[in-house]
């Protein structure tokens, strides 16, 4: 690794996908992700790579779509209303089983919304993207350092699984500057060629990159594949991260943002006598469901923390199957939690 | 140590430079830091603000609700910053743009004329520095030198030229505090 | 021993055409299958198929095929072709496809003047849906959502992407063709040969509009469509060269 830099999140992500090898990006302006095209913009012609801004975040994702089926490493980012725009894309990536990353520096939604920071694409992001029975691996750093690590490894897992794999942060991890080491780059040449890309069918029998199936079985069997596939990254791909869990009573649950926030509640309340903890997924799908189950044999009560209504809530419910109480709190809009707010509510769950 | 500071006042003024100066040096220094500006339409023609945190222990929230010190650049930023400020906590206060006196008591106010420091030495842009001078003299958590050997950092190379004055504007906001007597 | 004159070409697969009797997209498939023959770019060709009838053009073309969403080709194919700037890249597309819900992408891929074909299919009507009104459908023409016949007030005029988009700087070449009767199919291939050239000699967008028929949604016998296109959409649809940057050098 080198050399500690300081670099805002965004920028991070575009270094961090160039290292991956990364050389296009196709992608449209949105605040606020738009030091992202920014930067490849900037930096992708010294490495002879390809930098598009397309006429629209529509046009942009199936310009993603054409690149991953050609055989190459692609990006694309966005914010909230963009991703909207992109799923249609992405639903053919994924049918096609094609990999890429897509980057959501989420915003407060719905509409036009703000450009405040939110968490409030959850369900987008893990369930409802777009049409048809299909994921994303979806990562979620909390920390510039983080956003260069999964950002790296989310080409390498896209490129594993044939799927899109999705980063998602919101404003203030994008914004902010943190110090970052990189990985070592990637040269892109020296990757194992894509045998099934359509990059001209010399001595070879034709490839066809496709999602469609007129005969219904075929399609069944199309959908059984992708359902093989999920059944694998939920086996071998979640991540997450605990934080003062070994002798916690009650516990946070929260990811990206909130879960840095949650992290300053967390130690005011340890100060404070109550035993708190942090349970941080990591990977929001595969969401880490066995690990959060099996905290319930200590942890008495749950907070779940998020910039939504409550989204990844449900999600927690599900894996703490009613055995222990859940509550959960929120701010929406763009607006960021505060420490004192969430310590309140652990206190007062604590009867305080 | 937890520091944590708002930088704050009109666009142009500087702040989210020295804010990335302050947050580099103290990477230098080995410690934890992060910089969070303000971002979005506010940011046009109207106030900028950043927050800076520098700490000896990983640092969860780059927000802070209640900073320790704000530097403030204008009166807009005083009105708004200053009753945030943690009890007994710092104000750097521009006194070339702000006249207006703060209210509480309980803090330590340092008044800098940093305009007219910054236009002795020939260019009014480098007010910020002065200000972030005195206050790395009043709070000693990073050494000036370190500060000064970050310019180069975060300074865009265009403006590479401009570090010796930088270094200056940064000597008279820190011997303000130092040395009151000798400026 | 006689000499053949003509042969399957090698650039279709064996598989059986799926288009309805008298439909000319099996026409406009030949020709291309034809042209990338005689250049020898089988092996270097990618194909983008389209959302409408020719969605399956997959099947038939035999070299790499990408299919793409509806409209959004020629975004595919820029994908394609800028980490392939070396090959062939061409999009095959109807007229819903092209002019009405891939307008956005037709106009910034020929604007950005991308090295790429498109073959333009206009037979005036949505064939796959079951014949709908299309942005081309002529005035009055029935479907089966302008029951009444196209009413210019309410639906808007037959749109012309061939002049519309001759009018850009991006394009090297664009034409319109028909392949109602042989003489129009020599012209057309002698128009999409020129198309394929001049992308291999990277000289930009290029674009053939090929005036076809649907006997099926237009309800009307195979030669009567024929005749159709000659006495009806011709007019409103004049056949010519629009762009060609071999003329201005």
């Amino acid at each position: 690794m080198a050399e500690k830099q300081l670099m805002k999140g965004n920028e991070v992500i575009g270094e961090a996908a160039i290292r991956a090898g990364c050389r296009y990006f196709f992608g449209y302006p949105i605040t606020p992700q738009n030091d992202i095209p920014a930067y490849m913009a900037r930096e992708l012609p010294k490495y002879d790579g390809v930098f598009l801004q397309a006429e629209s975040e529509v046009a942009a994702s199936n310009m993603v779509y054409g690149a991953a089926g050609a055989g190459a490493r692609v990006l694309t980012s966005s914010s909230s209303p963009g991703i909207s725009l992109k799923a249609e894309g992405i639903s053919y990536i994924a049918g096609a089983e094609l990999p890429c990353v897509i980057v959501n520096i989420m915003r407060g939604g719905p509409g036009l919304g703000s450009i405040q920071p939110s968490q409030s694409d959850y369900f987008q992001a893990t369930k409802g993207m777009a049409h048809g029975d299909f994921h994303l691996i979806v990562y979620a750093p909390s920390n510039v350092q983080e956003l260069a690590d999964l950002t790296f490894k989310a080409f390498n897992v896209a490129d594993q699984y044939r799927t899109p794999v999705m980063v998602i942060g919101d404003g203030m991890l994008g914004q902010m500057m943190e110090p970052v080491e990189f990985m070592e780059p990637i040269d892109p040449d020296e990757l194992p060629k894509k045998e099934w890309a359509t990059d001209g069918a010399k001595g070879r029998e034709k490839n066809v990159i496709n999602s469609l199936a007129l005969d219904p079985r075929d399609l069944e069997i199309l959908n059984e594949r992708l359902q093989d596939k999920y059944k694998e990254i939920k086996a071998q791909e979640v991540m997450y991260d605990e934080y003062k869990m070994e002798d916690a009573e009650m516990a946070v649950v929260a990811y990206g943002t909130s879960a840095r926030i949650a992290t300053k509640a967390i130690d005011m309340a340890r100060e404070a006598g109550i035993k708190a903890g942090l349970f941080r997924p990591i990977t929001l799908y595969p969401f880490p469901e066995q690990e959060l189950a099996a905290t319930t044999e200590k942890i008495e009560q749950y907070l779940t923390v998020e910039m939504s209504a409550g989204q990844m809530l449900e999600d927690v419910r599900l894996a703490v199957e009613g055995r222990r109480p859940i509550e959960f709190y929120g701010r929406m809009g763009g607006m960021v939690p505060e420490t004192d707010a969430i310590l309140n509510k652990l206190q007062e769950m604590r009867g305080e | 140590m937890n520091e944590e500071v708002i930088m704050a006042g009109f666009g142009g003024q500087g702040v989210m430079s020295i804010g990335q100066l302050l947050a580099y040096s103290g990477m230098k220094a080995k410690l934890e830091v992060s910089w969070m500006p303000s971002y979005g339409p506010e940011m046009r023609g109207g106030t900028a603000n950043c927050t800076v945190i520098v700490a000896s222990e990983k640092i969860p929230s780059p927000l802070t609700t209640h900073p320790n010190s704000v530097i403030v650049m204008n009166l807009p930023s005083q009105t708004k910053f200053v009753p945030k400020v943690k009890e007994q906590g710092l104000v750097v206060k521009n006194s070339s743009l702000i006249d207006e006196k703060i209210e509480r008591d309980d803090l330590t106010i340092i008044e800098v004329p940093a305009n007219e420091i910054a236009e002795e030495l020939g260019n009014t842009r480098v007010a910020n520095m002065v200000m972030l001078g005195a206050y790395i003299a009043e709070k000693e958590i990073i050494d000036l030198d370190i500060v000064k050997n970050s310019l180069a950092n975060v300074l865009p190379e265009r403006h590479h030229g401009l570090i010796p004055l930088n270094e200056k504007a940064l000597d008279r906001g820190y011997n303000l505090v130092k040395e009151p007597a000798s400026v | 021993m006689m000499e053949k004159v003509a042969s399957y070409p090698d650039s279709l697969t064996e598989k059986k055409f799926h288009y309805c009797p008298g439909c000319t997209h099996g026409i406009v498939h030949r020709l291309v299958a034809e042209i990338m023959d005689e250049m020898g770019i089988k092996e270097e060709t990618i194909g983008v198929a389209p959302v409408g009838c020719s969605v399956l053009a997959y099947d038939y073309f035999d070299c790499d095929m990408h299919e793409a969403s509806h409209g959004r080709a020629p975004a595919v194919a820029t994908g394609i072709k800028r980490v392939h700037p070396d090959k062939m890249v061409f999009t095959y597309q109807g007229d819903g496809d092209l002019a009405s819900i891939g307008t956005a992408e037709i106009v910034h891929a020929a604007n950005r003047g991308e090295n790429i074909t498109t073959v333009f299919i206009n037979n005036a009507i949505y064939g796959m849906t079951g014949g709908q009104m299309a942005p081309t459908t002529l005035e009055g023409q029935k479907t089966t959502t302008s029951p009444y016949g196209r009413n210019l007030k309410e639906a808007g005029n037959p749109i012309r992407m061939t002049e519309m988009l001759s009018v850009l700087d991006g394009p090297a070449f664009i034409a319109r063709v028909s392949v109602h009767d042989p003489k129009h199919i020599r012209q057309a291939k002698k128009a999409l040969r020129k198309a394929f050239r001049l992308q291999k000699e990277g000289k930009g967008f290029t674009m053939i509009e090929v005036l076809s028929t649907c006997p099926t949604n237009w309800g009307i016998k195979p030669q009567e469509s024929l005749e159709w296109l000659e006495e009806y959409m011709m007019p409103v649809y004049p056949l010519d060269v629009y762009k060609d940057i071999e003329e201005v050098e």
